[in-house]
């Protein structure tokens, strides 16, 4: 009898360091959020300065939507006013001498060219972000194509 | 009726006329130039009350819909504390001009008190007439009151982004563009901007 009650205090202490040891795991897991339990906040980080500089970046790959080199804050994209369009439609680069959006934001989905922008390309922001030089919290393990193409065995005799 | 009224002005106006047979020299220059520091500074103060925040926000029609604006803007909150309040950019700092525009601001007395934009939806629809009138005063005093604080003497172009500093040097330097050509909608939300130009 006292045998059993002894053993049932163990295996209580058992369990009871195991779960601590899980949820102290999970905490290490989630990086974004960093070791803070579930039901408290942390103080954000500082928002990091957006880069401004207006020089083109390159693009990963040849689909991906070009990264904004400049601020954005404040922009109205909304119902009443594009201010991204107000420098990058057609009809404005001329005075502002901003890259125009490429052509496939005058095609409807079955590529048929329309007069204005196409409404499914309206909010820049789901496609184009400015950056920051804030370091990735999470290894990239992205490779350019170009670099297979230069590694591969064909190309390299 | 008319008559009656005849007959009061002109005897106020013997009475205005006849030399002072009561009061002496003195007291009446003294007592003039007193009064006058008083009305002038009342009438001053006065007026400056009109051109404070806490003024402009006792209506309800700025205080939830301009005021609410102006909040995440660089105007309003930014790095280096220094804030516009809405006199600042709407009315004129010159005592002339800044009397004038007053005048012309009875007219939106007139619009308080008759409810023209007294809801959300009344005010989105007047947004554009109402935009569009500070767009044009702004074209017509080559944007004074951006200039007040932000002199393009004293701009130095070679602190701003490339982008920046180019669209100065040809919009504002060598073309004839002002600060509001480019600058709409900085402090406030735009209006429907189809059919305005450079938004369309």
């Amino acid at each position: 009898m006292r045998l059993s009650a002894m053993r049932l205090i163990v295996i209580a202490f058992a369990v009871l360091g195991i779960s601590m040891a899980v949820i102290a795991a999970e905490g290490e897991l989630d990086a974004m959020r960093g070791n803070m339990p579930l039901l408290e906040e942390r103080t954000p980080e500082p928002l990091y300065p957006v880069e401004n500089r207006d020089i083109r970046r390159v693009r990963a790959y040849p689909m991906q939507p070009p990264t904004i080199p400049h601020k954005i804050d404040n922009y109205q994209v909304d119902l009443n006013a594009n201010r991204c369009m107000s420098c990058h439609s057609r009809v404005q680069v001329g005075e502002s001498q901003a890259p125009m959006v490429s052509v496939t934001h005058y095609m409807d989905r079955d590529g048929n060219f329309l007069a204005d922008l196409s409404p499914r390309r309206y909010f820049c922001n789901q496609c184009h972000v400015p950056q920051t030089d804030a370091s990735p919290v999470v290894d990239n393990t992205f490779v350019d194509i170009i670099d297979i193409i230069r590694q591969s065995p064909d190309t390299e005799q | 009726m008319l008559k009656r009224i005849k007959s009061l002005l002109s005897n106020f106006w013997r009475i205005f006329r006849s030399p002072s047979g009561y009061f002496s020299l003195g007291f009446l220059t003294v007592g003039g130039f007193i009064g006058g520091v008083l009305f002038w500074g009342g009438f001053n103060t006065a007026m400056e009350a009109t051109n404070t925040e806490a003024f402009c926000i006792s209506c309800h029609e700025m205080r939830d819909n301009v005021y609410e604006e102006i909040q995440p803007t660089i105007h309003f909150s930014n790095r280096s504390g220094v804030r516009a309040v809405c006199s600042d950019c709407h009315v004129p700092h010159d005592w002339t001009d800044k009397m004038a525009r007053k005048m012309q601001a009875s007219k939106e007395v007139w619009g308080k008190i008759f409810g023209t934009i007294n809801t959300r939806e009344k005010f989105l629809e007047h947004r554009l007439e109402m935009a569009s009138r500070e767009w044009r005063r702004f074209e017509a005093n080559d944007s004074l009151e951006c200039r007040n604080c932000h002199d393009e003497e004293a701009m130095d172009f070679t602190r701003q982004s490339p982008r920046a500093s180019e669209a100065h040097r040809r919009g504002l330097i060598e073309g004839d563009d002002t600060c509001i050509t480019c600058h709409k909608g900085i402090a406030h939300e735009l209006p429907d901007m189809s059919g305005v130009e450079g938004w369309e």
